[in-house]
């Protein structure tokens, strides 16, 4: 294993201090626990958004805390959940008496660690559960669809929203809507290695790919042949609209998403690839997002998430962001 | 049950997992994401270092922060799970008056059903329910009919590895190897391996 890292035990640590110390002027970090605010206090009245998930996903979730996004955000040690306690430190610290909203991502441990610390608190708080991977099929027989890549929209969307005064349940309301018009599919040319384990997740051939690939590197639909761009690109776009059945010239969000080992020149040529496929089907692309969001550390891969638009989504898609990550309009 | 011997039990299955530590990791990156093991140490680790903290709390108050340690301490299902198990124990009516092994039992499976609501997971499903449910079931069906202490203890042992192997033509339906589908087959559920470990080294610990 090749990282830059002194140890695994401090890994996560001087990762975030490091995110800490460049941004500054965003946000502020805590540790012990451990969780992200922006730099400046939650507005009086202000709906307080947090997220958290496993870290290795940067710069979900802590490079989108600020300005229009998320007031903080708890990150858990590498691919594992936050605790509780950070969750309720962190509220304590944004919670200006609006009320707080959870965005969690459909995984067993962040539900569980969320639902406990949402059971713990004494003030007003709702979740909204991502699940956009069509990849896994939803129903009665698993723990229902991941949540991926458009936890960046809802948390994008919902900000803006939370930002503009909604109230905390109707910024739950927008957030579902949101992930209820999204769908999601990855797929994975490598595995990737957590730091305390020092080796790969998983084996993969040097001509192989892993259909449907979860953010953990955890499998998908099936492994395959690695073929050309413009057929795994049609591939993942046909699952999503098969399951979001957009209408025909209806406006949708493009996102095509780097897993962290794929150069922004391929997910560049995705998005041609994906562009050429849409057209061809009479659907809108009235907004795109192209770039390393929802990372699995060092994988090389890529994921592509459709978003059906209307006017308020829009409105909340374009409204200013200032965050690490992600910023226009200010 | 005492404080004490909760921290000699921690560091017995301590011995134990790290014995099996490479065989767990396997099992985990054939089905779920590598980190479970990783998980486990880490948290019997932090109870182990509790020991100045809480060696002369009421057994409450330890298993109380036994629980806040291993929730905040883990992360992940495991933390969670295992927070739950310990924090519901903790709230066992009259435990500072001492725990028997009636009582200690009781407790455990009111833990149990604590843990099967929070990850909303029963006997079938490819995870640790698997061992625990059945051997809860065992310890409470043992009183009832009234048997021995070490036959109780013997039976639950063998119940808890029938249960571990009892996943490995299970179809994983919770957790992160529900997403394999029919891939998870053959592959022994390394939360199930891991929990019965545990179950087998107290048992047979009490039982010497």
């Amino acid at each position: 294993m090749k990282k830059f890292m002194n140890s695994a035990d401090d890994f996560l640590k001087e990762s975030l201090q490091g995110f800490g110390a460049a941004h500054e002027d965003i946000v502020s970090c805590y540790y012990d626990p451990n969780f992200i605010t922006r730099s400046s206090p939650t507005k009086d009245g202000k709906v307080a958004l947090i997220s958290g998930g496993g870290s290795g996903h940067e710069p979900m979730h802590g490079g989108l805390v600020g300005h229009g996004m998320l007031d903080a955000a708890c990150p858990g040690f590498v691919f594992s959940s936050p605790t509780p306690d950070q969750m309720l430190a962190a509220s304590e610290k944004v919670d200006s008496g609006a009320g707080v909203l959870f965005i969690v991502k459909n995984y067993s441990g962040d539900v569980m660690n969320f639902e406990m610390a949402a059971e713990m608190m004494s003030g007003p708080n709702a979740s909204v559960l991502t699940n956009d991977d069509v990849a896994v099929e939803d129903s009665s027989f698993t723990t229902g669809r991941r949540g991926v890549a458009a936890t960046v929209l809802v948390e994008k969307i919902v900000g803006s929203l939370a930002e503009s005064g909604g109230s905390l349940q109707e910024c739950k309301a927008l957030g579902d809507k949101v992930n209820t018009n999204s769908g999601s599919m990855g797929v994975a040319f490598s595995s990737c290695t957590v730091p305390a384990a020092g080796k790969p997740t998983f084996e993969l051939g040097a001509d192989e790919m892993e259909f449907g690939v979860g953010i953990h590197g955890e499998p998908g639909r099936r492994r395959d042949k690695v073929k050309s761009a413009q057929e795994i690109t049609n591939e993942l776009l046909e699952a999503i609209i098969e399951d979001l059945k957009p209408e025909n010239n209806e406006d949708i969000l493009l996102f095509v998403n780097g897993m962290g080992g794929t150069p922004l020149t391929e997910l560049y040529l995705i998005y041609d690839n994906a562009k050429k496929l849409l057209d061809g089907k009479n659907i809108k692309i009235a907004r795109s997002l192209v770039g390393n969001y929802c990372t699995s550390l060092e994988m090389q891969g890529a994921s592509i998430t459709l978003t059906k638009l209307d006017q308020e989504l829009v409105k909340h898609w374009d409204s200013a962001v200032h965050t690490a990550a992600m910023r226009w309009g200010m | 049950m005492s404080v004490n011997f909760l921290i000699q039990k921690a560091k017995e299955i301590q011995v134990v997992i790290d014995a099996n530590a490479a065989e767990i990791e396997k099992l985990d990156q054939e089905i779920g994401d590598g980190d479970h093991i990783f998980n486990v140490q880490r948290g019997i680790k932090l109870v182990i270092e509790l020991e100045p903290t809480i060696k002369d709390l009421p057994i409450s108050k330890a298993l109380n922060q036994i629980a806040m340690k291993v929730l905040s301490g883990i992360g992940g299902s495991s933390g969670a799970l295992f927070g739950t198990l310990f924090m519901t124990m903790a709230k066992g009516s009259e435990i500072d008056e001492g725990i028997d092994f009636k009582k200690a039992i009781e407790i455990f499976a009111e833990g149990v059903d604590a843990v099967k609501l929070r990850g909303k997971a029963d006997v079938g499903e490819k995870t640790m329910m698997d061992v625990l449910i059945p051997v809860s079931n065992c310890l409470k069906k043992g009183l009832e009919e009234n048997k021995d202490k070490n036959e109780i203890l013997i039976e639950a042992v063998a119940v808890a590895e029938k249960g571990m192997l009892s996943t490995k033509d299970l179809l994983a339906t919770k957790g992160r190897a529900s997403f394999l589908g029919e891939r998870a087959k053959g592959h022994i559920d390394p939360g199930a391996r891991s929990s019965q470990l545990m179950i087998k080294t107290v048992c047979e610990s009490v039982n010497s």
